[in-house]
């Protein structure tokens, strides 16, 4: 049997049943890594005898945590205590944190195996994983093709058997985009819903962390152990409704709006034709399908591109050489140091935000660029609102192309924001979206995005699993395929 | 629109060193990527609140009690250049 197919909750029923050990299933993972780590480039950081200790010991120990045994990915902007992380930056080359995200430690505290730290665009800026100080993560499904970013390390660890599941975070799409270049799931949750103490901070109003799985089940078992309300983080809530797990069921009375802006002009395609499929499938199981409008789409972008950097350029103020990271040498006052320090750690997307966040709140241009976009997002907000009035859930492709090949679009920082244009909406109201794999295009996955009012995770979940049985998506990429 | 004053402007405001070289190419990105976002200055927003926060969340207090906290040796762990128990820095003002 191949161990790489298994589902998390799959996996955890056999671990509970004795018919596996999380030996044998770590050992599966830290040996496909070995096997494939050299093409695929999907962890800045492993440690393969502490992750066999650690198995060995939930083995020594059964009644464990609820997820006790499952080998796990984290991506590299969540803290971890005595752990390197870089954020993918030369900025913090050898930071090893002193505390350990919440969204980890309560991973940790149910039990998981950690298997590593995953690659990513710098500071989650990207969306390709190209922005990496160090490296291109490659898509397992073609090595030539990114696997999305930022959380592309997550994404491409998951769909290539180097890990059950991961943890990635999502500031304008950054779970999402690459959980569909890559065939696998991924969950951003409602802002607030998950504690970001220990996430090293982007965006602040925009970053959220969630799950990155094999299926809609695993991201609902992962999202009950993250979501709630954390001292440590005062603008975490409590969830109003426990994080149930999805049973099987068709689709029959849920109103489903194909969002109008994100389903024609601009998606290629192939990917257009693989989602109006699975709109069509999705009407034969019951869904009640109908045209929504989100009138102020075309603005998304513009406003992400303006708020997102502003807030970047003050969050990564921080970084100046004085208590972590990078400090350049040879400087003669500390205004040099500084300025020697940033253009030495710091790689050029991020450069380019930080410059792009400083203009837009620099005098003088403050209320054309941040006011006007703060008053866009509420438009924004305002859109989903009258779209909900309609409908249960609002449905678009997760991105307008398959993955695309590595270095296509490395010159052109715009062209590479374009391809957020599906996802940055729902960071940008705050709202939980899904995307799950609808099928392939010439051998590439598109992922199908659900959109659901805040704190709908039950809602969004459940339909999403409905949805995944509907498709049927079964495919694994080549390198977990040729162990069957 | 971005020409190299403004970059060099905005560089040092945000305490980027850029090599002349980068000059020319940071220019021509920024005012590409500001091209598009100019489209948000075509919609009349007169009388739209601003949203900073999604959430509706107001003065998140909590009780003043003592917890545990890192320590000083820790909270300097990962400093680059440590002495006393601070952290040391080049001169701040000049002589």
């Amino acid at each position: 049997m191949n161990l790489l197919r298994l589902t998390a909750t799959e996996a955890l029923r056999r671990l509970a049943d004795r018919e596996l050990s999380s030996a044998e299933l770590t050992g599966a993972y830290l040996e496909q890594m070995e096997r494939c780590e050299g093409d695929i480039s999907a962890y800045l950081h492993t440690d393969a005898e502490a992750s066999r200790k650690a198995a060995a010991a939930v083995d020594a120990s059964p009644g464990g945590g609820t997820l006790a045994g499952l080998p796990t990915a984290i991506k590299d902007v969540l803290c971890t205590r005595g752990i390197p992380t870089t954020c993918g930056s030369r900025m913090l080359e050898g930071f090893i944190p002193v505390y350990t995200a919440t969204c980890v430690s309560r991973m940790e505290d149910a039990g998981i195996v950690s298997l590593g730290k995953t690659n990513m665009d710098e500071f989650a800026m990207g969306s390709s994983t190209e922005n990496s100080a160090y490296g291109t993560t490659r898509n397992p499904w073609d090595t030539q093709r990114v696997p999305g970013g930022s959380s592309g390390g997550s994404a491409a660890a998951v769909a290539a058997g180097e890990a059950l599941w991961a943890l990635g975070t999502d500031t304008g799409g950054s779970i999402r985009q690459p959980a569909s270049f890559c065939g696998v799931v991924g969950l951003k949750p409602t802002y607030g819903a998950v504690s970001r103490y220990g996430l090293v901070a982007f965006a602040s109003s925009f970053d959220q962390v969630g799950p990155v799985t094999r299926s809609v089940r695993d991201a609902a078992l992962m999202l009950r152990h993250l979501v709630g309300k954390d001292p440590l983080d005062s603008t975490s809530v409590e969830h109003p409704e426990a994080i149930a797990d999805p049973v099987d069921r068709d689709l029959s009375g849920l109103r489903l709006g194909v969002v109008s802006e994100l389903a024609g002009e601009g998606i290629e395609a192939g990917v257009n034709e693989v989602f109006r499929e699975a709109l069509a499938r999705l009407q034969a199981a019951g869904a009640e399908l109908g045209e929504a409008s989100l009138p102020h789409v075309e603005y998304c972008i513009p406003a992400y591109y303006i708020l997102a950097p502003a807030e970047a350029s003050a969050n990564l103020a921080r970084f100046d050489g004085v208590r972590y990271g990078h400090r350049a040498s040879g400087a003669g006052d500390v205004t040099e140091m500084y300025e020697l320090t940033r253009s030495e750690g710091f790689g050029d997307e991020v450069k380019r935000r930080i410059m792009l966040g400083t203009y837009a709140l620099s005098s003088g241009y403050y209320d054309a660029y941040y006011g006007q976009a703060q008053k866009v997002r509420s438009l924004v907000v305002g859109d989903f609102r009258a779209a909900f009035a309609d409908y249960d859930l609002l449905l678009s492709p997760t991105t307008p192309t398959t993955a695309f090949r590595i270095g296509e679009k490395v010159d052109d920082p715009l062209s590479m924001y374009m391809s957020d244009v599906c996802t940055t909406p729902a960071n940008l109201a705050g709202l939980p979206a899904i995307s799950i794999p609808a099928g392939l295009s010439q051998g590439l996955p598109v992922g199908l995005q659900l959109f659901g009012p805040a704190f709908s995770e039950n809602l969004l979940l459940q339909a999403a699993h409905s949805a995944e049985s509907v498709l049927g998506f079964q495919a694994a990429s080549p390198l977990v395929e040729e162990l069957d | 629109m971005v020409d190299h004053e403004d970059v060099r402007y905005v560089a040092r405001l945000a305490r980027l060193r850029l090599e002349p070289h980068e000059l020319d190419r940071y220019a021509e990105q920024l005012s590409s990527i500001l091209k598009h976002i100019n489209k948000i200055s075509e919609l009349d927003l007169e009388g739209t609140e601003p949203m900073s926060h999604v959430l509706d969340l107001t003065n998140v207090l909590r009780e003043d009690e003592v917890h545990d906290s890192l320590d000083s040796e820790e909270a300097l762990a990962n400093g680059p250049d440590v002495e006393d128990g601070a952290f040391r820095v080049p001169p701040i003002i000049g002589e």
